[in-house]
């Protein structure tokens, strides 16, 4: 039986058979109208449901990884701000060392000065010289009246007077002696006290060197401490300031990589020479794979190299080995890098060989003998293979320098990382919500749409009721069909 | 996280710095050049010496490379001028070519003119040299007229095994007869079509020198 047959199942007329089916459905629909309505009710609660527990799981798990970002977070602020904190000391223990710790001998050499001066000082106080004793004696002699006419008391007055006078001559003398030597004296203890003054201001940028330092030490412990007791300002500080590290290693890296890229090409054809042109491994060119092995063995000696120098923290064995075992690896990496990086150059100049003979044997073929004249002899290659070479060389020693842009860009990586994550799992607790809340609403669309096809039984329903209160048709069938609001609104 | 980073660096690197193709099998290319040498066809011979030179060049180490006449019987390896597999360093590779180039030369000033012309006799001989050469890509090259002349007696209705063969007729040049009738010519070259494609290979006809480069490298 065809449709068009089932169609026409009640009458010729198509228009008849229309309202037939039409008059049949609505009734069909009006009697399955309660089951069909808890059934449109079950579906979109059960989506509802099911959106709104993926929705809180994802929740729950947002909030988690907000925690534990937190926590590493906090973590690796608390490290850098130890790290600060340790190398500010560090810093200090070397003023300490290298300044103050000389500051005994700087006390005993100031003390020396002083006792010194003082000495100096004593010796230079200006001594009257003595009156002559025997001033009296002549005073008496002078006072002997009766004897002033008489020639013999007069030679003895000349014989005083001229004693006198070279005794007053030779006391000048002497005290002029004294004086000089006293100025003398003065005179060397100026350089004693410009040098202690010299000392004295030395000390002084010492201590104040000292003081600033302190200060720094304090500041970075006063940010240490709201870390610890894990601050929003500190939060908000540290996760800036992951996502600032971030991008600015991501671009440095950027970078790097370039290097890498063009040190790689410097390289990877005189390779063939080496390993051969055409082999390959796992659908690489070997030649390819032992250019960027050396690079990254490089690399590898350029992160060994600034761990060992204690710049950087990859690797936590390195950083707790003995001194002198430090020192030691550094010296075996930097000779590692400087045989890798004069590797470099010389196949840098291989490959400028090649190139030429390349150059040569290609115009050789295609264009005649005449221009492969010119290609061989070409006196100013001589800048590229220069170029060349110094670039071999220097490139390896600018890749070590990767490691601080690597170290900080893995440190933030792990903060953004995270942060992203938590934005999926945000937007996805939220579509879910959002899923489940249009669930919801849509079954009482489809409950509204159902009872709209049916609109007129229900019109005769409502008006064979009459004006019973709303109230009360609710409790007498469960559902009230022209209110779709009775469905649970959960969210 | 550390050695993850590290690990996808050096992935990146790798990928960033080798734009080659990555199939599985051998990646070199093997070409196998017949040289026809009968009749006036002899006075076409510095046109293919070009040819030659061209394709030197543009080969690369690993690369094979084999440069055979065509003359009355060429199903033979005495009738290969000159062959090689370049070595895998640049440097010897590049010696390798400039004797090649030697030898190609050598026979071009003294080559005689031969009665009759075994195409089939040389295509049969480049599938088994190339076959045993294990390369990747395998071109037969034939500069020819491509009018086979076989001497009494020889059988060459043979069908050709060239699965994985690009088969390249170059600078087909046009007979007196052609002229005439140009359906002969056209019968000549739809006859090697259907031959090579019976045989599972792929046939080209380049008369234009400049798009030589093109099928070679591709």
């Amino acid at each position: 039986m065809s449709i068009n047959e089932i169609y026409l199942l009640w009458s010729e007329s198509a228009a008849i058979s229309a309202v037939i089916w039409a008059v049949l459905l609505v009734t069909l629909t009006y009697l399955a109208r309660n089951p069909m309505h808890k059934m449109i009710q079950a579906v979109a609660a059960l989506i509802q449901h099911a959106f709104k527990q993926a929705s809180t799981s994802l929740s729950e798990a947002e909030k988690r990884l907000t925690q534990r970002n937190t926590e590493v977070l906090i973590a690796e602020g608390q490290e850098a701000s130890e790290h600060e904190i340790e190398r500010e000391f560090e810093r200090i223990h070397n003023i300490v060392e290298k300044d103050l710790a000389e500051y005994p001998t700087l006390h005993r050499k100031i003390n020396d000065v002083v006792t010194q001066m003082d000495e100096d000082y004593k010796h230079s106080a200006d001594v009257p010289p003595e009156a002559p004793g025997w001033a009296k004696a002549v005073d008496a002699v002078a006072k002997i009246t009766t004897s002033k006419n008489d020639p013999m008391v007069g030679d003895i007055l000349d014989s005083i007077h001229g004693s006198m006078e070279k005794n007053h001559e030779k006391t000048l003398e002497e005290y002029r002696k004294a004086s000089r030597e006293r100025h003398m004296l003065l005179q060397k203890m100026q350089p004693a006290w410009r040098g202690m003054n010299k000392d004295l201001k030395q000390v002084d940028q010492d201590v104040n060197a000292l003081l600033e330092r302190i200060k720094v030490v304090d500041r970075h412990m006063e940010s240490y401490e709201k870390i610890i007791h894990e601050t929003d300002t500190a939060k908000k500080t540290l996760s800036s300031s992951s996502l600032t590290q971030f991008f600015v290693a991501g671009f440095v890296l950027a970078i790097a990589i370039g290097g890498a890229m063009i040190n790689f090409n410097l390289i990877a054809r005189p390779m063939q020479e080496m390993v051969g042109g055409s082999s390959t491994m796992m659908g690489y060119k070997v030649a390819n794979i032992a250019a960027l092995v050396i690079i990254l063995v490089e690399v590898a000696m350029g992160l060994f190299l600034m761990e060992s120098l204690r710049i950087t923290r990859l690797f936590p064995v390195i950083g707790a080995m003995k001194d002198s075992m430090r020192i030691r690896m550094v010296f075996i990496t930097f000779a590692i890098l400087l045989m890798l990086a004069s590797v470099e150059a010389g196949l840098a100049y291989m490959r400028e060989i090649l190139s030429q003979d390349d150059a040569a044997l290609r115009a050789s073929l295609l264009d005649g003998a005449a221009q492969a004249a010119n290609a061989s002899d070409l006196s100013d290659r001589w800048i590229t293979t220069a170029a060349q070479m110094g670039m071999g060389f220097i490139l390896p020693f600018a890749l070590v320098f990767v490691a601080i842009p690597l170290e900080s860009f893995i440190h933030a990586a792990r903060t953004v990382l995270g942060m992203a994550a938590v934005t999926v799992l945000r937007s996805l607790s939220f579509t879910f919500e959002l899923s489940a809340n249009s669930a919801h609403y849509l079954g009482q669309m489809l409950v509204s749409v159902y009872d709209l096809l049916i609109f007129i039984p229900l019109w005769i329903e409502l008006k064979i009721k009459g004006a019973q209160p709303q109230a009360k048709k609710k409790g007498a069938s469960g559902f009230n069909p022209l209110d779709t609001q009775t469905m649970e609104v959960s969210s | 996280m550390k050695y993850l980073w590290i690990i996808f660096v050096s992935s990146l690197l790798l990928a960033g710095c080798d734009n080659q193709d990555h199939k599985e099998g051998p990646t070199t290319k093997g070409v196998y050049m017949l040289l026809d040498t009968s009749g006036t066809y002899t006075q076409e011979l510095v046109k293919a010496q070009h040819l030659i030179n061209f394709t030197l060049a543009k080969l690369n180490p690993g690369d094979t490379f084999a440069v055979a006449r065509v003359d009355t019987a060429s199903f033979s390896e005495k009738d290969i001028i000159a062959k090689v597999t370049f070595d895998d360093r640049p440097s010897i590779a590049n010696r390798q070519k400039r004797q090649f180039r030697e030898k190609v030369d050598a026979f071009v000033k003294s080559v005689k003119s031969s009665g009759y012309t075994d195409i089939t006799g040389g295509i049969l001989q480049a599938v088994e040299y190339l076959n045993e050469a294990n390369v990747g890509k395998k071109t037969i090259l034939i500069f020819s007229d491509l009018k086979e002349e076989l001497k009494k007696g020889y059988v060459r209705d043979i069908p050709l095994q060239l699965q994985g063969f690009n088969v390249v007729a170059l600078n087909v040049t046009k007979l007196r007869s052609d002229n005439i009738d140009p359906r002969e010519y056209m019968d000549r070259l739809q006859k090697w079509e259907e031959r090579v494609n019976a045989g599972e290979g792929t046939w080209k006809v380049v008369n234009d020198m400049e798009r030589l480069e093109s099928i070679i490298l591709d």
